[in-house]
């Protein structure tokens, strides 16, 4: 049966069923109330890159990098800047003085993470980096880039279970290495 | 005189102020949103912030507009939409003005709007403002004939032009509820092509076409900001709340309910009937924003000129009849079949499937 009209309060019956259902199924409100309530983001998401340290009692010496340029020549980018720390004869000390990234260049393409042999630095996932400048507030300096590895590991369980697992091989066959040499401490990476 | 004016100016301004926030919300609700929630618990407030925001705003008029037409457009979309606020009865000790020719009145205030949404179009010097003032225009005109000759049944039935005395004629009954004229079948129609020509003369969607956002960006306000923008907004809504009130008045009954009378208390009771009515005539108004889609141009003068204004010429007839037929049942019998038929009739004249399948000539 149809008459003039008859879709138009068909139409009517639809949206009133939406708006009474919004206020008893919880389904239908898809929105996420942004401050209060996040999204949880899925475990391989990722943002910017971070440094990885090993010891929360001291990160600065703990810190896997060993400041050897390589994430700084291949960043397609070239938003990574690194100045090596060095003592007072000038020797190097095997970790970056400076390292910046510049987020506002940053592509977010992981590539640092690949190629890093130090498994040292990690593609985070926080997204809240809005900042109220455009130029050096978006520059991420050594201190802002250091988180630890508990971090790391809450993040990206998956992922840092085998990075965790791999770093415990390596240590164990180097300290296997190291003990028929004699007792010399391990120098170098500071792994 | 006094206290019915102030009553006016403040209550129906507090109504006009929240029926945006009820507006966004029930839209955000039909669309399964939260709507405006973050002013106050569930967006309370959300109306000082919006009226705020817009007066420290900043005015823009462009270089090359009129600028006097520019800045007089606003002003005079509010003025006719709070004047037509005076004719209308809110309770039965309370209408601000009691004209006796009040709904002639409300009538030609009505109309003036159309005026402004022309200044406002004209003045901007901008093709879509100058776009929507000439859509506006042809709009308000199509549908002001309908509305008037569907109100004009009403006041055949009355015998007077004045609100009060159409609020009036529709008490008694049972619970003072049966004799509203939406219950009769000449009311029930008059109800419907009211509330259409209502819908289309304040620009609300279905009918926004003046101002149809996806096609010529704000229509006649697009060269318009802060408070002047404001003004229009307030016009507009102002105008729909009027109207809503004056189809109350004509065909739901007025301020007539279960207990109201001519008493304080009866008064008081008849102000909650009023209020109850208009409320639910704004809920309808945008219920219906939230479901149907904008016609198009000629689908809007079609259906007004060739639906429309048939039904209200036959409608004026059934109220000939119900005067003349004065044995009841047979009144209600012969204006049912005289409108049933006319409404088949025109509907199967304006159906969309007599129209033949369009052929294309080049895309297969």
């Amino acid at each position: 049966m149809g008459f003039i009209g008859k879709g138009l309060l068909d139409g009517m019956v639809v949206t009133a069923r939406n708006f009474v259902g919004s206020y008893f199924d919880k389904e239908r409100l898809v929105t996420v109330q942004y401050p209060e309530e996040r999204v949880q983001t899925p475990e391989n998401s990722r943002t910017f890159p971070f440094l990885v340290y090993d010891d929360n009692k001291n990160p600065v010496d703990t810190m896997r990098c060993v400041a050897c340029k390589i994430c700084e020549t291949e960043c397609p980018p070239q938003c990574i800047y690194i100045v090596m720390d060095r003592d007072e004869k000038g020797k190097p000390r095997q970790r970056p003085k400076v390292f910046d990234i510049d987020t506002s260049v940053c592509m977010q393409c992981q590539i640092c993470v690949e190629v890093c042999p130090f498994d040292a630095i990690k593609m985070d996932n926080d997204y809240e980096k809005s900042r109220y400048g455009r130029f050096d507030e978006l520059v991420e300096h050594l201190p802002d880039l250091l988180k630890s590895n508990e971090y790391y590991g809450r993040i990206k369980p998956t992922e840092a279970t085998v990075v965790d697992a791999k770093l415990k091989a390596e240590k164990e066959k180097k300290a296997k290495k190291a003990a028929p040499a004699g007792a010399k401490p391990p120098t170098g990476s500071k792994s | 005189m006094a206290i019915p004016i102030l009553f006016v100016l403040s209550v129906f301004l507090g109504i006009f102020a929240y029926t945006t926030l009820v507006e966004r919300k029930a839209l955000g609700r039909i669309q399964n949103r939260f709507g405006p929630n973050r002013v106050g618990r569930w967006g309370i407030l959300q109306p000082i912030a919006d009226g705020l925001k817009l007066l420290i705003k900043e005015d823009i008029v462009p270089r090359r507009a009129d600028q006097f037409v520019h800045f007089l457009a606003p002003v005079i979309a509010v003025i006719p939409s709070i004047l037509l606020f005076s004719v209308v009865p809110v309770g039965t000790r309370l209408v601000p003005v009691d004209l006796n020719i009040g709904i002639l009145f409300a009538f030609a205030v009505s109309t003036v709007s159309v005026l402004a949404l022309f200044m406002g179009g004209w003045a901007s010097r901008n093709k879509f403002s100058l776009l929507g003032a000439m859509r506006a225009v042809a709009q308000v005109v199509s549908y002001e004939v309908p509305m008037v000759l569907a109100a004009v049944a009403v006041v055949m039935a009355v015998g007077s032009l004045s609100t009060l005395r159409i609020a009036r004629a529709q008490s008694g009954g049972i619970l003072n509820v049966t004799n509203w004229f939406v219950f009769r079948p000449w009311g029930f129609v008059g109800f419907v092509l009211f509330t259409i020509g209502a819908m289309a003369e304040s620009a609300r969607t279905p009918f926004d076409i003046p101002e149809a956002e996806s096609e010529i960006i704000a229509g006649y306000h697009t060269e318009y900001s802060g408070f002047k923008f404001a003004l229009f907004q307030m016009g507009e809504y102002l105008a729909s709340i009027a109207m809503a009130g004056i189809t109350v008045t004509m065909f739901l009954g007025g301020y007539n309910g279960p207990g109201s009378g001519p008493g304080w208390v009866g008064g008081l009771i008849s102000m909650f009937w009023f209020f109850i009515k208009l409320a639910f005539m704004i809920v309808l108004n945008i219920w219906i924003r939230g479901t149907w889609p904008r016609v198009r141009v000629d689908q809007l003068l079609g259906f007004a000129w060739k639906v429309l204004l048939p039904m209200s010429i036959a409608n004026i007839v059934a109220v000939g009849m119900w005067h003349y037929l004065t044995f009841r049942p047979l009144a209600w019998v012969a204006t049912t079949l005289w409108l049933v038929l006319w409404f088949v009739t025109l509907s199967k004249l304006a159906a969309t499937e007599n129209v033949a399948p369009r052929t294309y000539r080049y895309a297969s």
